[in-house]
Order: structure tokens, then sequence, then C-alpha cells
């Protein structure tokens, strides 16, 4: 059996081929990493809006009355202290520390909805299981099924509205949600997402997704609403700070050391992970993600080594042009700590030849509120 | 997608107009296509000797990396250095203000392992 015929189709497959994406494989699926093009729908989200299908992530449904205090157990965020309808950042991490995986929790009336990475679905799924207690928590997988499908931008409340007339989007608290129709169809809405820009995320089944999909591209072209792929989301969760796991988080990189201390409750009783974590933030002598912007034109890419005062201070982990930050290449690094704190000079060795960079402190871009 | 007659292509997609001993080297409609958003172009140094169908430097698009090869062997004459400010030139006319070098000819041979514009459109369309 060939790759081709192994990859998932989310349900808004053909909304895509109709659409000309350009096709790739990400987390098992085939997804759509560029329509019109890159910086084009980079312009279109920080301008107006854009509108991608997510349906790649997974979404796990936990129901039973012991889902917060188990929770509490396998993460660093704390999850019994969310309000109803809130919904909040969290991440699973290995008893070194290291994230095992990045996720968001959405408080919903009865039950939860956990929504962790496409690529990481599957592990996620058998750790969580692996993790059961003997009652109260029963986990319910819609990954592959279900359909999230985000819009995104500064229009995105406008464009919305007209699809969500029980509800008055303008007024919901950012990272927070609601269970309300979208052009009739059941739908969770939550004010989230991963560009730095204002917008929602939409869970909804698989077989209404492309309906939705395809009434708001043709109803709000005129409003400069376009189709975004994955590409662009990259440069706009890059540009806005926020960490993609695989690359500022993985087993071996730690919340700690991606910066995304703030989001670490060493309050809360016992969690994988607690006692590395503290331990690391209390010997304060590691390795750390550090936003850098290139002096010239060449791009830093994943992987490049980074150099300071001529010796190997670390590597490259995301790189790109960033349309936002004045056009110049951005980065984070993981980088020894003594290298890592602003406006440290740096050299980032591309082809053998080394550019001049600078530490800069995250994120690159943040939009005005 | 452009594949104007005239030219000279390989099958990395590149073209190459010969003009007397001169040659003009860019990537086709096709490639920058498939690159997406350029933003990038690294190209030889002027003087440089390069090989047919050598590596000669690289086109980075918002998301990849790519290598550049030379579909002619020679000495690199000029490199279009209006791409260092505008790299986007070489989505928007590929075949004109996005070309890449100029090469004096290193031999004349060369041209027997390149396509015409009808072969390399079967390639490029496949």
């Amino acid at each position: 059996m060939t790759e081709q015929q192994t990859l998932k189709r989310t349900p808004l497959h053909e909304e895509h081929v109709r659409l000309g994406a350009r096709l790739v494989p990400y987390a098992g699926f085939e997804m759509p990493v560029q329509y019109a093009g890159i910086l084009k729908e980079h312009d279109a989200v920080r301008r107006r809006a854009g509108l991608f299908d997510l349906s790649h992530m997974g979404q796990f449904y936990l129901h039973g009355d012991a889902v917060a205090p188990w929770a509490d157990t396998l993460t660093i965020n704390a999850v019994e202290t969310m309000k109803p309808l809130q919904a909040r950042y969290n991440i699973f991490c290995n008893e070194r520390g290291g994230a095992h995986d990045d996720t968001i929790f959405y408080r919903l009336d009865g039950r939860w909805l956990l929504v962790v990475n496409g690529a990481n679905a599957d592990k996620m799924w058998a750790h969580l299981n692996a993790h059961l207690p003997p009652s109260g928590v029963k986990p319910e997988s819609r990954h592959g099924s279900a359909a999230l499908i985000a819009i995104q931008g500064p229009q995105s409340v406008g464009i919305l509205q007209a699809h969500v007339p029980d509800l008055d989007l303008d007024s919901m608290k950012y990272y927070f949600c609601a269970e309300a129709r979208v052009d009739g169809v059941p739908a969770i809405i939550a004010r989230t997402g991963y560009t730095g820009e204002d917008g929602f995320e939409l869970f909804v089944d698989g077989e209404s997704a492309p309906q939705i999909w395809s009434d708001l591209l043709s109803m709000h072209e005129s409003e400069g609403l376009e189709p975004c792929g994955l590409g662009a989301r990259d440069v706009l969760r890059l540009e806005a700070g926020m960490p993609l796991y695989g690359h500022e988080l993985t087993e071996e990189i730690t919340p700690v050391q991606a910066g995304q201390t703030w989001a670490l409750k060493l309050n809360k009783p016992s969690f994988i992970g607690k006692e590395a974590l503290a331990a690391q933030l209390e010997r304060d002598n590691f390795s750390r993600i550090a936003g850098i912007v290139m002096s010239g034109k060449a791009p830093a890419r994943e992987g490049y080594r980074v150099f300071c005062e001529g010796r190997d201070a670390g590597e490259i982990r995301s790189g790109s042009l960033g349309p936002s930050v004045d056009n110049k290449n951005i980065a984070t690094a993981l980088l020894a700590k003594e290298a890592a704190t602003e406006g440290t000079r740096l050299e980032v060795e591309i082809r053998g030849t080394k550019h001049e960079a600078t530490v800069v402190p995250l994120p690159f871009y943040k939009r005005q509120r | 997608m452009a594949v104007p007659e005239g030219l000279l292509y390989s099958k990395e997609h590149e073209w190459v107009k010969i003009d007397g001993d001169t040659a003009t080297v860019g990537i086709t409609d096709y490639a920058q296509n498939s690159l997406g958003d350029i933003v990038y172009v690294e190209l030889p140094k002027i003087g440089a000797k390069i090989e047919q169908f050598g590596n000669v430097g690289v086109i980075e698009s918002v998301k990849a990396v790519s290598d550049l090869f030379t579909p002619i062997s020679g000495e690199v004459l000029e490199v279009n250095g209006a791409l260092d400010n505008d790299p986007a030139a070489v989505n928007k006319d590929p075949y004109g203000a996005g070309w890449l070098l100029k090469v004096r000819v290193g031999s004349a041979g060369d041209t027997a392992k390149l396509l015409s514009a009808a072969d390399y459109e079967k390639i490029a369309t496949d």
C-alpha cells in the first residue's frame, strides 16, 4: 500500500479540491498547505479574515464527574478551577517534564472537550486511556469524524455573526465558548485560535461542515474572507510567538524551556512531570526557546546551528519570513541560557556561512486591541 | 502554465535562452508555481565556473528551501541582483524580470541534453 492510500481525508476534502488547494500529508491527513498563496492568506487573516480547516486535530470528549480532578493529575495547568464555558491552554508532560502534547480544554455543560494536536492524537488517546481512573471518566474520540473550522482575523465577529443568530459574538470573551447553532447546525463556538488575531473555532459534525464552509466563503468573499492553509497558519502562529508541538515543545523540550511557565501551576498537589519541572525551574540553567530576528535576507530554518561569541549555543526550531514583522526573517531557537537574553548578538550558520541575528522578546507580533 | 517557445528547458524545471555564446537562465512558470511565494534567492558568484545540471544556489519559498540547478555549463557573467529586494519577481515574471543568471556558455553540446518547449510541457503537465 502506498502512503497516498493510507492518508485520511477531512470532511472538507472535496471543498479543498474544488478550491484548488495544494494538499500535503500532515498528521496522517491530506491537508491544504495553501490555496492562493501563503503571503496572500497571511495578509487576509491580519487585515480581514481567513477560514481554516483544522479537522485533523484530535477532538476528545470527556464525560463523567471525575474529569477535572483526574485531568489535573495529567496536566501542568489547572482544570478544576475553570469556569463553565471557559477554554484553557494546557500541557500534558512526561515524568521528565518534557511535553507529551499541548492542548486546549473546553468546559462544556456536563462534559469537557479536549483538543489535541493532530500528529499526537493517537499518542494522546493511548495516554488518556492508560491513565483512566476506575470510574468517573469516560473518553470519547471524534478524531477524524468531527470537523473543526476556524475563522480568524479582525473581521471574524462581523462575518460569523450573520450565521449565529442566537448568540451575541461580540460579547463572548476571549478563551470562552458557547453551544449554539451555526447556519442551523449544532456547534461549539469558541473564541480561541492560533494566529494572534481575534477569531473563533467552530466544532461541528463532519456531515454539516462542507455546507457551513462553502456558505461562509461564498457569502463573505466581498468582505475579503479567504480560505487559508496550514502554511499561513504556521507563519501566523510563529509571529504571534505561539509554540508548535514538535518544534518549540517536544518530549525533550519542557514547557519551562518553551517559555510556557505561565501555564505551570506548581500549587496543584501532584501531576506527571511536576517534580522535574519544579527542579528545572529552581536550577534555572536550562536551554530555552528565544525569539531571534535575522539581520539579513537569508531565512533561518529548523535545525540550523546558532553561535554566540563563536561558540555553538543552540539551534533554530522554527523559522520563516515574518510579513507582520517588517518582512524580517524571524525564528525561534533553543539556546543556552547565556545566549538567550534579549539583545544578544548571535550568528546563524546557513549553508556554511554565518549570518547575524539578534535575540528579541516574544511575541514578534501583537495585534492592536 | 506558460512555456514560451524559443527557450530550452531542463527536467529540473529551469529554462535557458541562448544568445550567441551567452545564456540567460531562470526557473519555469511551473517551478515558481510549485514553490509558492519566493522570499529569498541565493545565486553563485560572478566568475564562478558551473557544471551543467550542477547545484548553483538555492531558492527559498515561505515554507521550503530548494536547490537551484543550472541547465547549462559555463562561467557566470551576471546574476540578477534586483531579486535581493524583490524575490517575488521570480513568481510574477519567471521568464522576464525574474531571470536568475547570465552565463558564458561553456559547451555548445549542452543544448543536446535539454528539452524543447513542447517536450518540457509534457513533463510539467504529468
